[in-house]
This record gives structure tokens, sequence and C-alpha cells, in this order.
């Protein structure tokens, strides 16, 4: 990210957010990988991908983004029952805790970047689909392993240059049939 | 006594946590009452009194501080304990709460002591 806060502030605070609300809320371990930066919003060509948008003085979107497999382990651990297929209770968990995890990251980037405000969560799940996003920002972008399984967080954050209509890193996901 | 406890957050798997959390932390409930938002919430409160409120910030129709501030200037129920439940964590949410008549305001991600230690004081435990 251009001047404001550094990508590895950034993903300090990616990181920070995740173990934090994985060991909290889930009762597991996620492991951080080597983070790397994308031009174009990254995604699983299927599983689940869920995004919140950021705005204010900056901004962007979060997103995580993981495999069907993933998204049942995540939803059972928060909610303590077993999910077998994914259905709203699933989505609406993944949803929780992107809302989580990006809303932490929005806390500690504030005091760089200014008082920040978060959309509610939209989840996508599907097969054989893509995302991108409009213009061509930087996601930040940090694997995390947990017990095998991968999921990214990543983020995409501009200065707001008024009103523009320009909206760094909003996806727009595109259903693709097979 | 027990009390029943309103829970406001669009998040059907937050409402469902907060009822376990309450649970294991040995609040005595007698009924949980669930809305996904500000308008809801307010809406059920037309109907039902409760003891306790636990409430998001971040919802779409109206947000949990607005619904903090309306909940405060009905005279029925502006004694009842707000708590907020929340991943606002900036220090302007926090007192923009405060001054509203939060009686609480708990970061997600939580743990049950930290819900049981904000509730300490607020109901009988």
């Amino acid at each position: 990210m251009s001047n404001g806060i550094s990508n590895e502030e950034l993903v300090q605070a990616i990181r920070s957010a995740t173990e934090n609300v994985f060991s909290t809320m889930l009762g597991l371990e996620v492991s951080a990988g080597e983070p790397f930066i994308e031009r174009t919003a990254p995604g699983p060509a299927e599983g689940v991908v869920s995004l919140i948008g950021l705005a204010g003085p900056w901004v962007g979107t979060g997103s995580i983004s993981c495999s069907a497999a993933f998204a049942l382990k995540i939803s059972s651990h928060l909610l303590m029952t077993e999910y077998q297929a994914v259905n709203e209770e699933v989505l609406d968990a993944v949803a929780e805790v992107t809302n989580m995890i990006i809303g932490n990251v929005k806390t500690a980037i504030e005091e760089q970047l200014g008082g920040l405000g978060l959309s509610i969560p939209t989840v996508i799940y599907g097969r054989n689909f893509t995302t991108r996003s409009v213009g061509n920002n930087e996601w930040v972008v940090v694997p995390f392993d947990c017990a095998g399984e991968r999921m990214d967080v990543q983020i995409c954050l501009a200065p707001n240059r008024g009103e523009s209509g320009w909206r760094p890193g909003v996806a727009n996901p595109q259903a693709v049939s097979a | 006594m027990p009390l029943d406890v309103l829970i406001v957050d669009d998040s059907a798997a937050i409402r469902k946590i907060l009822q376990r959390v309450l649970r294991q932390a040995d609040v005595p409930v007698r009924q949980f009452y669930e809305a996904g938002d500000g308008v809801e919430a307010l809406e059920m409160l037309k109907a039902q009194s409760v003891g306790l409120i636990l409430s998001d910030i971040n919802m779409p129709n109206m947000d949990g501080l607005e619904f903090l501030r309306r909940v405060k200037a009905l005279p029925e129920h502006q004694n009842v304990p707000v708590v907020m439940v929340t991943t606002e964590g900036s220090q302007a949410k926090v007192l923009e709460a405060v001054q509203c008549g939060a009686a609480g305001y708990v970061r997600k991600p939580f743990t049950a002591e930290q819900i049981k230690e904000k509730l300490t004081g607020l109901v009988a435990l």
C-alpha cells in the first residue's frame, strides 16, 4: 500500500486478527504462510469467498477465501454443531468470522488511516467461478494453514479520492458455468 | 431471578454463540429473544420487557448505537442494561456507546469469561 500503512504493518494486523479470532472463537490454531501481493482479486475457482467493504479516508475490500470443506470446519467449531454440507448457517458463520477478522484489522489500522466503516459481509459459494476487481490495485494476501487446510485473508486499500466513483478492490464476482 | 435476555445481531451465528456463552457463564436466563437489527429489536420491546440486552453495532436498517439511544429514550426500558458486543474497537466508538448509555462493551472475538466479567454487577450471577 502506498503511504498511510506499510504492507508489513497490514500483514501483521491480518496475522494477529486471524490468529486471535481462530484461537478465541474456534479453538483452532492457524499458522501464517509467506504473504504476497496480487494485482487481481485472488480467489479459488470453487469454495467460499467472503467479502467486506471498508470505507472512510481509505477505501477497499477485505476478504477470506477457503474450500467448502474448510468452511464446514470453521462453522462446526464456531457453532459446535457438525455440518456436512454448506448451508445458510455455514455461510453465516463464515461471514461472521470474516467480520471479526477484518473488523479487528480495521481497528488495528485506524490509528494510521483514520476512522473506517465496515459493510455487511457478502458470502459467495459455488464451483467454477472467478472473482476479479475493477482497477489495478494491490491485494495483500496472507495464506494460513490449519491442519492441512488453506485459507487466504486478503485486503486491498487505497486512498479515498472523493466522489470519483473509483472504488478500489470492490470485487465483481462473476459466475461462470462449467 | 432468571432473566429474559434480548440478543440483537444480524449474524444468526453470533446470536447462537452468545446464548451458549451466557449458559456457560452461568447467567440465569429464563428466555432468550433474538433480533437481527435495531428496528426488529425495538418492535420486540413494544411487547416484551427484558432484563438484559446484548447488541452488536454494525447492523443493517438500524445500527446498535441508534438502537441504544432509542432504548434509553423509552421510560419503560431505559434502566435495562445494554452491553455492546461488536468488532468495533475504536476508542471513538466505545466512548460514543458509553455516552449513549451502554452498560458495557465487549469486543469480538470474546471468551465466556469476558462476557461474564462484563455482566458482573449488571445482573445477578
